[in-house]
């Protein structure tokens, strides 16, 4: 197989307008003829299902919360970049294009980021409209704040809510079409199979959360916007419920998937404090701002912050990278945390962790504006660690965060299975092998808000959909599926929880294909969820019924999708030989231990096709050209 | 330390349901409540026995998925907090607790602890929204909005759609929940042109979903975990005058509500033909 990105050629800053120019059109009066299934409803699938039904198709939208507000986009706290330059301090859309090719590692297409960056403008106007109440200086204008891997001020916040207040504007946006007709909402419902008909995607089989009951939806296209899958790793800051089960069934009727050992790992969340543990809370990249990160310079240094002196405190981060300080990409900032605690200089009981120290911007700006930029951050860390972060320097450890890998999709956002479209978190598309901070809002919602609605009037225009009922023989053997899984799950009645599996999965993934990685320890953990993944389907116990609510199933049938994805994301971090990006490769270093790409042998996006349950997954490259920005060590000193 | 919990069981939403007591040890003072029950879940799991069945997702405070009462508390005892975020450092041990679904004749039980919350949905479908398409915003610096208006917007957006205010009303009233949104787009320049009919719309869905009604008691801002301010209701009060006076003619159509959990048994066929 040969993959075509279908960039549009040319001059990269006119490629949007002219694909948008070449793409066929669908008539209005031919667009509620077209039903078009949206499967989640955070930022990208509320923003692409109000989007749509506002251009008037039949659009049906699918979540497994009870409401589409409940979405994960809701937690992402410190803001969204765009290339508005209102604060007049160097910024455009070169720039923003520059910093997220470069920020990325250079494992990400030209074409894609371009486009983001000249859309992310349109955002910030869409959601201002929408009445989201973001940022204002004293004049009524827009206020920004700096973020991680940039040295400009780009991005628009609303408190430490910014993904809470786009998510309701796009909830928003999405009830109104509810309610003028053009979109059904479907909650607490599951995607658990797709349709892949003649070789097109025509439709989901769900499962309805309350009654159990599967279901056949056709469509004329389908859409996932099902978010990441973080939660492989058990803890992580994603939702409980975040799962990869939409994806991973559609890698498994077809859709290639991307990169995904690049994931992207968090470096200020709040420390693991016991077994017990659910899950991590993130502690907004924001705060790096104004906060200052330091250990102590001694090794075993059990004294309270307030008692070790200035002269004995290592401001790691400012020390190794004068020029970017402590903001730092989020891959570097990680990467460095883990090193001092690998060094035994962490803080806290477990040794793992680092202080964010406040005290500095305190005497200089007041804890009255410190309050306002941060309170609701502060008052969350307060109450879960009961420490006043205003009197202490708060304590910080990196978590899994993010995943930039996904399903492979083009251009126009399509995967390899024709009318399978993935957007926002769920492709693999803009991030490259690391995400900047401030990215993921942005391109959820250009994803949702001004990609899909041109691109999918493309496909239905030059394609023809013949009618297909529940009778068709793909369909029944779709359905047929799902009903044999979820009654295998119910049937084991072993001896372990789905839980403890999970917490075991997530440790052998943390440890081996987590912040830095091995050959050796690759292969090892291979071996080891392999076997955990028999002992699973041997041992597990799924209480209840599949006929009622029963979140015991949900989590079996997430967890066991979870299993498979764990193998390949170590099978695509054994092949590739270099560090990049959130990837490290232990072995691909440089001297002063920084990620060594190897541009020469890896400058590609790495995407894998299932081949059978037996049989080991068949990698197809597409090779990654630079005709902008030239691949450099990434230099943040 | 070691603590009682007497938990609503209740195994479908036609059920009776009843208290059942059980008894967790070696509970940590750093635990949020959600994690006491998913160590209580886990042993009742490996007992062969069905888990409690509870409400979550984010478990950061934010998404408002989870919720239900404490000892006659919604989201317990602690201000400002949802379940998720309420560590067990607050109990003593030995205590008991009663934990207890929302109770709202507008929130139909689903099970155990879970009720179903969408007539909320359907009060922001009724006009919880500007009305601007995809593509018809002008730049965002040409609406000026001053940070005071800016603010005041945003402590009525804050509001996570959890469903305490209306558990904790002695009236089971959604007044918070609707009010905040009224406020939060009624205070913006971008939300005037539908400030009337936007207030008119909600107030009458507010009222088919058999939310009681609002008698000033202030319970509701009591337990909000985002502390929406009172103050909303007010102004939803005064959108909702102000509209019915110059704007009698718009007689708001109401989404029929839900009364139960209505989506089939059975395999289904795709119902899309709504054409």
């Amino acid at each position: 197989m040969k993959l075509d990105a279908k960039i549009p050629s040319g001059p990269i800053e006119q490629a949007w307008d002219k694909a948008r120019f070449d793409m066929k059109l669908v008539n209005p009066a031919n667009k509620r003829k077209h039903s078009l299934i949206v499967v989640g409803s955070g930022l990208a699938g509320a923003a692409a299902a109000a989007s749509l039904g506002e251009l008037g198709y039949r659009v049906k939208c699918f979540c497994f919360q009870d409401s589409p507000r409940r979405a994960h986009s809701i937690a992402a706290q410190g803001g969204i970049n765009a290339a508005k330059n209102y604060p007049n301090d160097g910024e455009s859309i070169y720039r923003l294009f520059y910093d997220t090719v470069k920020g990325g590692d250079f494992r990400a297409r030209e074409g894609n980021i371009y486009r983001l960056a000249q859309i992310s403008v349109d955002i910030i106007d869409q959601c201002v409209a929408q009445g989201v109440p973001f940022a204002r200086e004293y004049g009524g204008s827009l206020t920004n704040r700096s973020f991680g891997g940039a040295q400009v001020s780009r991005t628009f916040y609303a408190r430490g809510q910014t993904g809470q207040q786009l998510l309701l504007g796009a909830y928003q946006a999405l009830e109104r079409q509810v309610h003028a007709g053009s979109v059904t909402m479907i909650p607490r419902t599951e995607m658990l199979d797709l349709i892949v008909i003649d070789g097109k995607a025509r439709g989901i089989v769900t499962r309805n959360l309350v009654t159990g009951a599967l279901a056949v939806h056709i469509a004329d296209a389908v859409i996932l916007a099902s978010g990441g899958y973080g939660n492989v790793y058990y803890l992580s800051t994603n939702a409980k419920g975040s799962n990869v089960t939409a994806t991973w069934r559609a890698y498994k009727r077809g859709a290639l998937f991307a990169n995904p050992c690049f994931t992207q790992i968090h470096p200020t969340c709040i420390p693991v404090s016991g077994d017990y543990q659910s899950k991590l809370t993130l502690m907004s990249e924001s705060l790096r701002n104004d906060g200052r990160i330091w250990v102590p310079l001694k090794k075993g240094d059990q004294r309270p912050p307030n008692e070790i002196p200035e002269s004995e405190r290592d401001y790691y981060l400012e020390r190794r990278y004068p020029s970017f300080g402590n903001l730092v990409p989020r891959d570097v900032a990680s990467r460095n945390a883990k090193a001092v605690c690998d060094e035994g200089r962490g803080v806290g009981k477990t040794g793992l962790g680092v202080y964010l120290d406040f005290s500095d911007a305190i005497s200089r700006l007041g804890e009255k504006t410190i309050r306002e930029r941060y309170g609701n951050l502060f008052d969350m860390y307060q109450r879960i660690t009961d420490e006043n972060p205003y009197k202490v320097p708060m304590r910080i450890y990196p978590a899994i965060h993010y995943t930039m890998g996904g399903l492979w999709v083009d251009y126009q956002l399509q995967s390899t299975i024709p009318g399978l479209f993935v957007l926002g978190e769920a492709n693999f598309s803009d991030h490259g092998a690391n995400r900047l901070g401030a990215s993921a809002l942005m391109q959820g919602l250009s994803d949702g808000y001004f990609i899909i609605p041109y691109t999918i009037g493309n496909y239905l225009a030059t394609n023809k959909f013949p009618k297909v009922d529940e009778s068709h023989a793909e369909v029944q053997s779709a359905v047929s599926e799902v009903r044999q899984k979820t009654n295998k799950l119910l049937s084991i009645k072993g001896k372990r929880t789905v839980d403890s599996f999970h917490r075991e999965l997530g440790k052998l993934v943390w440890d081996y294909c987590g912040m830095a990685r091995t050959a050796e320890g690759l292969e090892f953990a291979i071996g080891k969820i392999r076997a955990l993944r028999e002992e699973f389907w041997q041992n597990v116990t799924v209480p209840g019924s599949g006929d009622d609510l029963n979140q015991s199933l949900e989590k079996a049938g997430r967890v066991a999708d979870f299993f498979e994805l764990a193998e390949l994301m170590c099978i695509d971090a054994r092949d590739r030989n270099e560090s990049c990006g959130g990837h490290f490769r232990e072995e691909y270093q440089t001297p002063d231990g920084e990620a060594q790409r190897d541009d020469d042998n890896y400058s590609y996006v790495a995407a894998w096709g299932y081949t059978g349950p037996d049989s080991p997954p068949q990698l197809t490259k597409e090779p990654l050209e630079f005709h902008y920005v030239h691949p450099s060590q990434r230099s943040y000193k | 330390m070691k603590l009682q919990l007497k938990i609503w069981r209740q195994r479908t939403s036609t059920d009776k349901g009843a208290f059942v007591s059980y008894t967790v040890n070696d509970v940590d003072p750093e635990m949020s409540m959600l994690e006491c029950l998913d160590v209580l879940n886990e042993t009742l799991i490996e007992r062969g026995e069905e888990p409690v069945a509870f409400e979550h997702d984010c478990r950061e405070g934010i998404c408002g998925s989870c919720g239900f009462m404490i000892n006659g508390v919604a989201h317990g005892p602690e201000r400002a907090t949802t379940v998720c975020q309420l560590t067990m450092r607050h109990f003593k041990d030995g205590q008991e607790l009663v934990i207890e679904p929302w109770r709202a004749r507008a929130f139909f039980p689903i099970k155990d602890l879970i009720v179903d919350r969408r007539a909320f949905d359907h009060i922001i479908e009724a006009g919880g929204y500007i009305s601007v398409s995809t593509g018809q915003a002008p730049d965002g610096n040409a609406i000026l909005v001053g940070k005071d208006i800016a603010d005041q917007a945003m402590d009525a957006a804050a509001c996570i759609g959890c469903g305490a205010c209306v558990a904790a009303c002695p009236n089971a009233s959604a007044a918070l929940f609707t009010g905040a949104k009224i406020a939060h787009l009624s205070v913006l320049p971008q939300g005037k042109p539908e400030r009337d009919r936007r207030a008119l719309a909600m107030v009458a869905q507010m009222n088919a979903e058999e939310f009681g009604n609002c008698t000033s008691i202030g319970e509701c801002t009591g337990v909000c975990p985002k502390e929406i301010p009172l103050e909303v209701i007010a102004t939803m009060n005064r959108d909702y005058l102000r509209a019915s006076w110059t704007r009698r003619e718009d007689q708001s159509e109401t989404i029929l509500p839900f009364t139960e959990w209505s989506t089939g048994s059975k395999l289904q066929s795709d119902p899309t033909s709504r054409d």
